[in-house]
């Protein structure tokens, strides 16, 4: 039944060739703009680790002083470098870093390249096993190496391209501000999108070139960027001059294995916060949060507004469109009301006729979905000439494939649902008379 | 035109009638809110800078120890100096549509009570003021004696310029001359108010904050030091840039020139607005294709009614309606199923406008848009529904006297 209905489906379509496609053709710019700006959220809105990311947590903790304390705000965003101190070496999760952005001059061996800048990440030594960053050659340094201030480097395999030309570079030496580091690793390809662990930086396509322990950074006073929140008299401090203790300036991340371990680590970091106000460090009361990365990502409204605005946009253009195509439909299916008549008096059942009519804007919705597929291939194209920051991500994947045809068809059934019901309704006696 | 029978018709028809009109409001509250997007858009990247853009250019060097400041400005000064056209070459922090420096919370008071406003302060060495071409409205310029040398990221004591806007902001209808305002310890004094001066990222604190500036004289040295403006005839400006870029790398090859910000002020503009233009790009390209959309859907559903309508046309037509009366007949019809969706399309469209001030910072829809939009609409109406109507117009009276 269902090829027969299929065939009568193409043969109508046929039939009526101008409104067919003036259907298809707004099935298709409605479903191709849609796709186009839910790839985009959907590349955006992304999990950065899959697979590990539920693990990842950010505490955050209160150190602010009671001037301007109101119930139920949040805590700042960073932590301030006492407190990154304290919970690093508390060492109550699985695996923690302590980290700040920054960017240092290089200075190449080679004369032929003049001296640039990279961009650095400031860190401990857990930060590569705990965001499963992978290794081309050697590995990271070591915790008591870390804490040793040791001029040790990890580089990743764009700088190690560029200065070394893709050897492996482990023992050797990079000068950068003036001072030699020895080379202890060098990453794989690696740039979790969004840059979840600082969103300070730049929140797509970013990635740092060079990993630094943070006790170096310290004692070297390297250049660090990104934001500083103070409160009182603390200075957030320019290029050199680290900001004062009583600013916020670094992003601290821990692994917690469980959910039993999560919890356990958020009561710990309610007694830290108890335990630092009765040494009068903290003026608040406790004041904690501790998110997982998607929470986090969602906290930080990392998504950029004009994304979802366009998506929101895309989806009102495709209601239009489906307003547009049930009218079209109605008309189409009401014509042919003789014909239909004919069936019913014959003996089809109102389900037969339903399925039939149903069958054909099913047939308009596959259609529709390749030439919405196509538009929105075009889209994305447009989308990466664009200058923002995550155009280059903008690309096409499997599951949005499928989503695309899903979206397609069950739209179009959607929108022959009401055309369809309405075309059942006529009493085959009255189309056979006026016959 | 006898609009009762139109309406009888309509009641025969009424999901149809129904669809179109639904079209029609939908698309009436799109259309609204994305002209207005795009007005805002475009409103912001029309913004006054206040400085004399097609002129300047700015230079930035980073990667040198901070013990060199001193050195670096001097070198700088005299090989930037020495390039040919070059008008004059000043230190500042920063300039408009360059990179962020020194925003800062401010209050007018000095126990740090009353909140003032988040503002831009332009640290600028002798000369900006002439180079960047700011227009004094009140007040005076600073005198040689108020760039002093900075003991941090601004001067702890200084005679300052602020824009219009911060004053109109700060101290409303008040005479903004001789007024105070702090930052924690730092004390600034107001002697002068300028026109314009848009701060370095102007979009950065909406629309009505981006002119919070206040100018600050200081003497280059340490924590003044490798920004450089460049000011010279806009014919010569991109020979002199790239003449610059040289300079620096032939007087200062230690240094790294940030090539990516180091750019005429003209260029720094077009590309701070990119991404606006783009997403204006994106509204225009919504709102032709449903409006192309809506017009293909008005023109199907015409053809079908006047198809499924040709023997009534006939008859009437043979009792002696004029082809005027019959393309007026359906002239009406789509004006008046058009009006009753621009009605509800009103009603939607302010609806959205309330989601997108929640959602997105947007300030209300002015109520001119709706008669606009509503004008639109039946424009497009009646264009889409011409060609269907004419068809109709053209059926002959001898359709009557055949049977179906």
């Amino acid at each position: 039944m269902f090829t027969y209905y299929l065939d009568l489906a193409l043969r109508s379509l046929k039939r009526n060739k101008a409104l067919t496609a003036l259907m298809v053709l707004a099935i298709a710019l409605g479903i191709g703009a849609s796709m186009t700006t839910l790839t985009v959220l959907h590349v955006l809105s992304g999990d950065p680790l899959p697979g590990k990311s539920a693990q990842l947590y950010y505490p955050q903790v209160d150190p602010q002083d009671i001037k301007g304390m109101q119930p139920n705000k949040e805590p700042p965003d960073q932590v301030t470098l006492i407190d990154g101190l304290n919970l690093l070496r508390a060492g109550r999760a699985d695996h923690q870093a302590l980290m700040s952005g920054g960017s240092v001059p290089l200075q190449p061996e080679r004369s032929s390249l003049d001296p640039f800048y990279v961009e650095a990440r400031y860190t401990s030594a857990d930060f590569f096993a705990m965001f499963d960053a992978p290794f081309l050659y050697g590995h990271g340094w070591t915790a008591a190496d870390g804490e040793a201030k040791a001029r040790e480097v990890v580089i990743a395999k764009s700088l190690n391209d560029k200065l070394f030309g893709g050897a492996d570079s482990v023992g050797r030496t990079l000068r950068m501000a003036g001072t030699s580091f020895r080379i202890v690793g060098v990453l794989d390809s690696w740039q979790p999108n969004p840059h979840f662990y600082d969103l300070n930086t730049g929140s797509y396509a970013y990635g740092e070139q060079v990993f630094l322990p943070l006790q170096t950074m310290l004692e070297l006073r390297l250049d660090r960027n990104g934001s500083s929140d103070c409160w009182g008299n603390g200075g957030g401090g320019v290029g050199n001059i680290l900001p004062s203790d009583t600013c916020v300036w670094l992003q601290f991340w821990v692994q917690l294995d469980s959910p039993v371990k999560a919890a356990a680590y958020e009561e710990f970091l309610v007694h830290y916060s108890q335990e630092q106000k009765a040494l009068g460090r903290f003026q608040r009361a406790p004041n904690v949060r501790l998110r997982n990365v998607v929470q986090w990502l969602d906290y930080q409204r990392v998504v950029p507004n004009d994304v979802r605005l366009q998506t929101g946009l895309a989806f009102g253009f495709l209601l239009v469109c489906l307003v547009n195509t049930v009218g079209l439909m109605l008309a189409k299916f009401m014509r042919r009301s003789a014909e239909l008549g004919v069936r019913r008096a014959l003996g089809a059942s109102r389900r037969a006729l339903f399925a039939q009519l149903l069958i054909e804007s099913g047939v308009i919705g596959l259609v529709g979905g390749i030439g919405g597929l196509l538009l929105a291939m075009f889209g994305l194209w447009l989308v990466r000439q664009r200058p923002s920051d995550y155009a280059a991500l903008a690309h096409l994947d499997p599951s949005m494939l499928l989503a695309t045809f899903v979206l397609a068809v069950c739209a179009t059934l959607l929108a022959g649902l009401l055309p369809a019901w309405r075309a059942c309704q006529i009493a085959p006696a009255l189309q056979l008379k006026s016959n | 035109m006898q609009i009762r029978p139109i309406l009888s018709a309509l009641r025969k028809h009424r999901l149809a009638t129904l669809l179109i009109a639904l079209e029609i409001a939908l698309a009436c509250a799109v259309l609204c809110n994305a002209c207005f997007l795009i007005a805002n858009r475009l409103g912001m990247m029309k913004i006054h800078s206040g400085v004399n853009e097609s002129s300047l250019a700015v230079i930035y060097l980073t990667g040198y120890d901070s013990s060199a400041d001193i050195d670096v400005n001097a070198r700088m000064l005299a090989g930037l100096r020495a390039i040919h056209g070059m008008q004059s070459v000043s230190v500042i922090n920063t300039v408009p549509f360059g990179q962020q420096a020194g925003t800062v919370g401010i209050t007018t008071d000095a126990a740090g009570q009353h909140y003032g406003a988040v503002v831009d302060i332009y640290n600028g060495g002798p000369g900006s003021t002439q180079a960047l071409g700011l227009q004094l409205v009140a007040g005076q310029w600073p005198r040689a004696d108020d760039y002093q040398a900075l003991q941090g990221d601004f001067p702890t004591d200084a005679r300052v310029l602020i824009t219009r806007s911060l004053a109109e902001h700060l101290w409303p209808g008040a005479d903004p001359l001789g007024k105070e305002f702090w930052c924690d310890k730092l004390h600034f004094r107001v002697i002068g108010v300028v026109e314009h001066l848009a701060r370095a990222r102007p979009a950065s604190r909406g629309a009505s904050a981006a002119e919070w500036s206040v100018f600050a004289p200081a003497q280059p040295g340490r924590f003044l030091s490798g920004t450089y403006l460049l000011r010279a005839d806009p014919k010569d400006l991109p020979r002199v840039l790239h003449d610059a870029k040289a300079v620096v790398a032939k007087i200062a090859p230690d240094v790294v020139l940030d090539h990516e910000n180091s750019q005429t002020l003209g260029d720094l503009r077009s590309t701070y607005f990119q991404t606006d233009r783009a997403m204006a790009g994106v509204l225009v390209g919504v709102i032709v294709a449903l409006l192309g959309v809506t017009a293909l859907g008005i023109v199907g559903l015409a053809s079908f009614w006047v198809q499924q309508r040709r023997r009534q046309i006939g008859i009437r037509r043979a009792i002696g309606a004029t082809r005027a009366d019959i393309l007026h007949y359906f002239q009406t019809e789509n004006f008046l199923i058009v009006s009753f969706g621009i009605a509800l399309g009103m009603v939607l469209a302010y609806a959205l406008n309330l989601v997108l001030m929640t959602h997105y910072e947007l300030p209300r829809l002015p109520l001119y848009y709706l008669p606009i939009g509503a004008l639109a609409l039946w424009a497009l109406g009646q264009l889409a529904v011409l060609g269907p109507a004419l068809r109709a117009a053209a059926v002959p009276p001898v359709v009557a006297t055949r049977s179906a």
